[in-house]
């Protein structure tokens, strides 16, 4: 015989993004906790609403099946004594597993002889087992858990109601003050109280009170409305995965209805527009056909169709009310000129000890043309580079950023444009935001990717300056996602511009404008330790092995990109054998040069040839791998130090480098400090852990 | 149903269900939360429930009385109940219904927003009530004030009274609305919001308030080292205006407000911990008279 078993939990309105996962988990626990008490089933139908999270079990068995099964006992020699009567341990043994010694019967391991006995293990009753079941609502996980009442129990929101029936029998269990029962809640206000007859029709009790328990059926009943109001009106719904998902999970009965807001409004930048619509309101904006924005809005109602008109009219004047006052803030943010707004940068304090905002522009303007002279800017690129760091800020005072602040840089780039700006300079201003986000995309400009990079660098060189290093979790002001951005942007660039020579310019900066600062030392460690485990992290990212990224960081970052080119070379040479004599030739280089003091060479003192030719090939190899480098050439570079590997190894065969005369052991130390200088440029081999031998 | 009428129901409806109702608390505040009888009350093991109006300023949204939707004051109905009852949506629910507004004719929906002043290290979860996409009640069940833990939970509701009559008196313009036969929000406030939107975005001293902050800060620093925990409390609810007022005029960035933050968090804690300090000290009252927090 078998049953289903039905589990509902009621709840508060669980917030829309926990829903899908809760389900998720709330399906696989309740397959794994079967499983694991030995219940057969048939199969696992989850359900949610905002309300509830349930599962419902088809064919549970009745009871657990039996088992039989034989267990080993201590030696025959241990269980019998002198007499051959039972041993203590024998007796012992039988009693553990509920039998007893006329049970017994011997079975040989390995040539000895042991005790074994059968033991049969009688299913338990489905029933009983289930009441336990309540362990698996309290082993869900969400984003958020909370307290109510004065009670301990953290969950998502408070737990109402709990129907838990085995067939038409309730399952009995109890979570703080809550008992399971079969009596369920329908919807809020086109249901009620409703008892559930059995398991089996759980979803059918549910529609009746006009919920909808099925996620899937909810989201087609919103797709299948959405795609005949398309149709019937000729338009196109920015159907938005996230947005729908949400919506789905924002109703238990779902109803499609449709607004209108006035033609006016259209005149605003259709991103305050949309924003007010998708974030504030959840409402799908619409389009043409040639995909212009319309003026009207489709929502998704909880619950039927009565009095929707009256809904529609209400949601109208809610956006009409935000929209009008995006309207507003768009006129206003037009008067005056991008001159006037940057003056009142001047009077918003940045931070307390690093000044105003137009401090701030300030410095980011000045970094903005060191950086362009690194690179070679053009004249124009230069000017307009210079523009675009001069009012990178401006649309902070703007009373739309102000409202709506996840459009700062948006609308700095329209006004831009509308006060005349270049084109270009008008996008670098959105650009320089950019990575918005962890792995977010890169300002796509040159002189976007230079205003970025010089705002965040001077952010983070600022805060470590006045000792705000980011700890924990502690990173009030996005330090780390800043230089991960900084980061980022030079690889996608494929910028030579060393890290630390940057961070150092920029810290130059501040000493000059005598801003407050620790020590330059304390900084300079602090920062590039700061920035070096950020490079740390996206060189992990790429897949690239913890030694080896140890290794090519173990002397700064230098060019991120060639970094990274050069770590991802590394962890190919590993497993290289033909690499092995290279590694090992340049590894003994690196391990005795640390006894070095000086690094000036007199061939003169040189006294076997084997030396003077490694001395030779150096030379050779030290012009060519120089060059290499300073062009990025990676690959081509290791293959230049690789050609020292043979004069090494002679050297090494040959020469006693701790000579007893100490001009002579100093001059080889010092040849063998050259060399390492060059090795470490590239990383510090030592630290790899080779694997050619494998 | 004009404003007044509204008030009444509210607090007819909540009175019925066992709340103290308060008055309006007389230091300037962005919201009614700020009411020590709502921050310094949720705290502790002592059961309170209370229901007042809060007259509540946000120089921000000050439109020089222009503006149909925004508000230099709005006026909020603040409703506590700790701990909170397994019934408080329903309650709640019943509240609206009291005040005419039939669910079936409208979308009523409670949308997940978490509450967090940071000024007041204070956070909770819930809801904002959207009744047909519009906000007008927030819903908080809180977890932590002044950095302490709440235990036993109060459960917060704000309505926003000038939201809710909008759409009970289906007006568009926030100063058409009736506060009582005859007399309409726009005879009262006109004036008061358009000179306070002057003072606030032009006529204002700038210097004068970073000043007052820093003079409020010290007094408020100083009176609890003493051990005064409601005068001090009322210090910290002036710097949080005047830093409301240096906001609203553009003076205060994003950064730097993080530090004031910080400053005035932690003496929001000292504020907190000593009050549940003295209340002990005290051996609870309230707890006594009410036999129990526990239901």
């Amino acid at each position: 015989m078998s049953k289903t078993v039905l589990f509902e939990l009621g709840l508060e309105e669980l917030p829309a993004r926990f829903i899908n996962d809760a389900l998720a988990q709330l399906q696989d626990k309740t397959e794994k906790w079967l499983t694991d008490h030995r219940i057969p089933f048939g199969d696992i139908h989850g359900f949610a609403t905002p309300r509830r999270l349930a599962v419902q079990i088809t064919e549970v068995a009745d009871k657990q099946p039996d088992i039989e099964e034989e267990a080993k006992g201590p030696a025959k020699k241990i269980a019998l004594d002198d007499e051959g009567n039972w041993s203590k341990a024998a007796i012992g043994f039988t009693k553990g597993q509920g039998r007893d010694v006329d049970d017994i019967y011997f079975k040989e391991i390995k040539g000895t002889e042991y005790v074994h006995v059968r033991k049969f293990i009688e299913g338990k009753e489905t029933a009983a087992l289930l009441e336990k079941f309540g362990d698996v609502f309290l082993s869900l996980n969400f984003p958020k858990n909370m307290r109510w009442g004065s009670r301990d129990l953290r969950f998502a929101r408070p737990i109402r109601w709990m129907v838990a029936l085995f067939g038409e029998q309730i399952i009995p269990f109890q979570i703080e003050n809550v008992q399971t029962d079969r009596l369920t809640f329908g919807h809020r206000f086109l249901g009620s109280q409703t008892s559930i007859p059995n398991a089996d029709q759980y979803e059918q009790t549910l529609s009746e009170q006009y919920v909808m328990a099925s996620v899937k059926k909810r989201e087609d009943r919103i797709i299948s409305q959405l795609k005949q109001l398309e149709e019937k009106q000729n338009w196109k719904l920015m159907m938005d995965e996230d947005l729908l998902e949400e919506v789905t999970q924002l109703v238990e009965y779902p109803t499609v209805f449709s607004g209108a807001f006035s033609e006016e409004f259209l005149e605003v930048p259709e991103e305050a527009l949309i924003t007010s619509m998708k974030e504030h309101q959840r409402y799908f904006p619409v389009r043409s056909n040639e995909n212009e924005l319309l003026p009207y809005f489709v929502g998704v109602r909880n619950g039927d169709d009565q009095n929707i008109d009256n809904v529609a009219r209400g949601n109208e004047k809610v956006l009409k009310a935000r929209l009008k006052d995006a309207q507003f803030f768009y006129e206003e943010d037009q008067k005056g000129s991008i001159d006037e707004k940057m003056e009142k940068l001047s009077r918003m304090v940045y931070q307390e000890e690093l000044g105003t905002l137009a401090d701030k522009v300030q410095r980011i303007t000045a970094i903005t043309g060191k950086l362009g002279e690194w690179l070679g800017l053009s004249e124009e690129e230069s000017r307009k580079a210079k523009r675009a760091a001069e009012i990178c800020k401006f649309d902070l005072v703007t009373q739309m950023v102000d409202e709506f602040t996840e459009l700062q840089g948006v609308m700095g780039e329209k006004y831009a444009r509308l006060f005349g700006e270049d084109e270009e300079v008008a996008a670098a201003i959105n650009e320089h935001y950019m990575p918005r986000q962890a792995n977010g995309e890169v300002p796509a400009s040159t002189i976007g990717s230079i205003v970025s990079i010089a705002d965040k660098l001077d952010t983070i060189v600022g805060s470590v300056s006045i000792g705000n290093v980011p700890t924990g979790s502690q990173d009030p002001y996005g330090l780390r996602r800043q230089a991960l951005g900084i980061l980022q942007t030079l690889n996608s660039r494929g910028w030579s511009v060393s890290v630390e020579k940057l961070i150092d310019l920029v810290h130059q900066f501040y000493v000059e404008l005598e801003l407050p600062t620790r020590s330059e030392e304390e900084v300079h460690k602090d920062l590039h330790e700061f920035f070096r485990v950020r490079a740390a992290y996206l060189l992990r990212e790429k897949q690239v092995d913890p030694d080896v990224v140890e290794a090519v960081l173990a002397q700064g970052i230098g060019y991120f990109p060639v970094a990274g080119r050069k770590a991802e070379l590394l962890v190919e040479k590993r497993n290289e054998p033909s690499f092995k004599p290279v590694q090992e030739a340049l590894g003994r280089v690196l391990n005795l040069a640390k006894k070095a003091d000086e690094e000036t060479v007199r061939p003169e003192l040189f006294e076997n040839k084997e030396e003077q030719q490694l001395y030779d090939v150096f030379q050779t190899v030290h012009e060519t791998y120089s060059r290499q480098m300073s062009e990025g050439r990676v690959e081509e570079a290791l293959e230049t130090l690789s050609e020292l590997a043979d004069s090494i190894h002679a050297f090494f065969d040959a020469v006693m480098v701790m000579a007893e005369d100490e001009k002579v052991r100093n001059n080889r130390l010092g040849l063998l400090k050259q060399i390492s200088e060059d090795i470490y440029q590239y990383a510090d081999l030592t630290q790899i852990e080779w694997k050619q031998q494998f | 149903m004009n404003i007044q009428d509204m008030i009444l129901t509210l607090q007819n409806h909540w009175s019925n269900q066992g709340c103290l109702l308060m008055q309006a608390y007389d230091t300037e505040k962005g919201a009614g939360t700020m009411s020590p009888m709502t921050l310094l009350r949720s705290l502790g093991p002592e059961p309170w429930n209370v229901a007042y109006v809060e007259p509540s300023r946000r120089p921000a949204d000050g439109r020089y009385g222009q503006n149909p939707n925004r508000l230099y004051q709005h006026h909020q109905f603040q409703v506590i109940m700790k701990p909170s009852p397994d019934n408080i949506q329903e309650l709640y629910l019943d509240s609206l219904r009291a005040l005419g507004i039939d669910p079936l004719k409208h979308d009523i929906r409670f949308v997940e927003d978490n509450w967090e002043n940071p000024t007041l290290g204070a956070a909770g979860l819930g809801w904002e009530v959207w009744l047909d996409g519009m906000e007008i009640t927030q819903f908080t069940y809180f977890q932590q004030i002044g950095g302490l833990e709440a235990k036993p939970v109060s459960a917060e509701i704000t309505y926003g009274l000038e939201r809710l009559a909008s759409y009970i008196q289906d007006k568009e313009n926030v100063f058409d609305l009736e506060w009582t036969n005859g007399v309409t929000v726009g005879d009262i406030f006109t004036q008061p919001e358009y000179e306070h939107s002057v003072y606030t975005f032009e006529a204002s001293d700038e210097k004068m308030l970073f000043d007052l902050f820093t003079t409020y800060e010290k007094e408020a620093e100083r009176i609890m080292e003493q051990g005064l925990v409601f005068p001090a409390y009322d210090y910290v609810l002036k710097c949080s205006h005047t830093f409301n007022l240096l906001d609203a005029k553009g003076v205060i960035s994003v950064t730097e407000r993080t530090g004031y933050i910080s400053r005035v968090r932690n003496l929001a804690r000292k504020i907190a911990k000593t009050y549940v300090e003295e209340r002990e000290r005290l051996g609870f009252p309230m707890l006594k008279k009410e036999g129990g927090a526990d239901e």
